[in-house]
């Protein structure tokens, strides 16, 4: 059996969620797996790193260096096709970092490419089962994938529970091991923070939020009357942001805000993973779609089949009558 | 500047309902509405916003069937240059890493300084972008939602990371760039547009034209392989509401009250 890495994303000497994420997976590939975390960077950030992952993780390989303080994908595909076994099974989150990094990963180590994996369903001989969706969640499919010459493995966030077995491994340095790693083509200059808006919708706790389903920019008004006859906030999917219809301060998902309402109502929002990405604290969410197939529906507390254009008044209305 | 956008015929999920076959091992295509890619769509408006600052042109390209040739003359009536079809039978059911393959080959007959990508397609794996960077050696940043030309054969660029952050590189050219949705608002195209590059004729490779050995593309070359398509069963899924808009209403806003949803 080949070895299985795990790519871990940190930032301020704290590991991603999907660090413990990675685990799990890999025991599903191997149920006896030595699972290794590869973890880039430099200084006490990495350090830390190192030993908030340890416990889970077989060992750990510490990667530091100037070249690492920023995860910088292209510097850190060349240092990891330089460390690893050419048929090493390398597992990576499915984020921007793992957008960056994997595909050509996969193709400068010569391994199958698996991306955006939600299950893993074992392994049989050097094909590896997994479970992949498509259609923006719309329908899952059944994927094979060759791993006998290695494979990068992207794995979705939340798709597997962390795990309680302690594996308590050692941080083994390997800094010195990572070859030449040339001169970066792509320089890292700065991060700019995203605008901050006249609401905060991280603070509330009910939130109207609608998505492509609104169909006009004139609509919005329709949710801002519901929002206003709650006592709620509207907040929106990524592509009435887009569209340049609400400002990005009240996108709901991976690339906006994380949010932790109590009550969420998802206007016309198909329920892509990225939205759902940042929807936390278990809240009270309510669908309203006119497709009955929509994958918010399987997320949803509550469901109402309804083109929101007409309902959403409707809504309002009675709202106002009951006060 | 001389630049390729690889673009995607895709079922468009906002006008369909994406449902299985009766056999379930394919999508129900039948009523299909397809459409260019949306990512794509931004790519094309951004490589036309950049020819129209620093001169050069735009080539879009697919790989394909005929039936894929509408959205090349969609994008052209957008304000393409060029359109590509990269067609044949051995290219069917290629891997990621075959549709890289192709381009790759389609690239090496230009003399392009700069690639772009959508950040992703219907199949959800962001991978061709990169997959083809790395075939060409060349660099690569993916979710791009900024591009500014520099003097001396460079790019900024930002990408749209975690939180909606922005990160801010210089890359040099030749490189290839995946394109985030919102770094630009695409222009309409209206049925004129259309019509007037309805008549256009299109180039076509195949595998021979391309000098790519069959066995590298296509199913045979394949490592990755969709073998069904299905609905999982999640949990209990939502509780569905029925009834007249009036009932439907009643029974939700007490619903909403009860979870401290109404104030
Ligand atoms: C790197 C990356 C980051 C991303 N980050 C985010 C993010 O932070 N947040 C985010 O939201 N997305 C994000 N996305 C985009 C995401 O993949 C989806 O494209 C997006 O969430 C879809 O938004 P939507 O549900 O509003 O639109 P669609 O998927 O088009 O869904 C529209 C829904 O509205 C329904 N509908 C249409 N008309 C009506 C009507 N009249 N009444 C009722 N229902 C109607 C349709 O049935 C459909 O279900 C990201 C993508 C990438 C690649």
């Amino acid at each position: 059996m080949a070895q299985i890495f795990a790519t871990i994303v940190h930032k301020a000497g704290v590991p991603d969620d999907s660090a413990v994420e990675l685990v799990t997976a890999a025991r599903k590939i191997d149920a006896g797996a030595t699972v290794t975390a590869l973890v880039f960077g430099s200084g006490d950030d990495l350090a830390a790193a190192c030993t908030a992952v340890a416990p889970a993780y077989n060992e750990v390989w510490k990667v530091d260096g100037d070249a690492f303080a920023y995860p910088n994908a292209e510097v850190i595909r060349k240092a990891m096709t330089n460390l690893l076994p050419s048929d090493a099974i390398v597992l990576v989150p499915h984020d921007t970092f793992g957008m960056d990094l994997s595909p050509g990963l996969a193709i400068k180590m010569d391994s199958a490419f698996a991306s955006d994996v939600v299950g893993i369903e074992g392994l049989d001989g050097g094909t590896l089962n997994i479970v992949r969706q498509e259609f923006g969640g719309a329908v899952s499919t059944h994927v094979q994938c060759d791993i006998s010459q290695g494979a990068v493995i992207n794995v979705r966030a939340g798709s597997f529970a962390p795990e309680e077995t302690q594996a308590n491994g050692q941080v083994v340095d390997k800094s010195g091991d990572v070859g030449d790693l040339g001169a970066a083509r792509r320089k890292f200059l700065e991060l700019v923070a995203a605008e901050v808006g006249d609401v905060d919708i991280t603070k509330e706790e009910v939130l109207v939020s609608i998505g492509r389903g609104i169909e006009d920019e004139d609509n919005i008004e329709i949710a801002q009357e519901l929002a206003e006859a709650m006592g709620a906030v509207v907040s929106c999917s990524r592509p009435i942001v887009d569209a340049k219809w609400l400002e990005k301060s009240r996108q709901v998902g991976t690339s906006g805000q994380t949010v932790k309402p109590k009550v969420y109502l998802a206007c016309g929002i198909s329920g892509s993973f990225q939205h759902l990405g940042g929807l936390k604290g278990n809240p009270f969410i309510v669908a309203i779609n006119k497709n009955p197939k929509a994958p918010i529906f399987q997320v949803a507390d509550v469901g109402i089949v309804a083109d929101i254009l007409d309902f959403l008044p409707d809504l309002t209305e009675k709202i106002q009558e009951s006060k | 500047m001389e630049i390729l956008v690889c673009v995607k015929r895709v079922p468009d999920t906002s006008e369909n309902e994406i449902e299985l076959n009766r056999e379930g091992n394919d999508i129900e295509r039948d009523d299909l509405v397809y459409s260019v890619n949306e990512w794509d769509n931004y790519a094309v408006e951004e490589a036309i916003q950049i020819v129209d600052k620093v001169g050069g042109s735009v080539t879009v390209v697919t790989v394909g069937d005929e039936e894929d040739e509408e959205v090349l003359r969609r994008e052209m009536a957008m304000g393409a240059n060029n359109g590509l079809l990269l067609a044949d039978d051995a290219f069917q059911g290629s891997d990621g890493r075959g549709i890289a393959t192709i381009l790759k080959a389609a690239v090496e007959k230009g003399n392009y300084d700069l690639i772009l990508t959508g950040a992703l397609a219907d199949g959800g794996e962001a991978q061709i972008g990169g997959m083809l960077a790395a075939m060409l050696d060349v660099p690569f940043a993916s979710v791009v939602n900024s591009i500014a030309v520099l003097d001396g054969n460079k790019l900024k660029v930002g990408r749209e990371i975690e939180g909606g952050n922005q990160e801010m590189s210089e890359i040099e050219l030749p490189c290839v760039l995946s394109i985030q949705t919102g770094i630009n608002e695409p222009r309409y195209v209206g049925i004129r547009g259309i019509r007037k590059v309805a008549s256009v004729e299109i180039p076509s490779m195949g595998a021979a034209d391309l000098g790519l050995d069959a066995s590298a593309v296509g199913s045979a070359g394949a490592r990755v392989r969709r073998m069904d398509y299905f609905v999982p069963e999640i949990g209990d899924g939502a509780e569905m509401l029925e009834g007249s808009t009036d009932e439907i209403i009643e029974k939700l806003i007490e619903m909403l009250k009860a979870k401290g949803g109404l104030k």
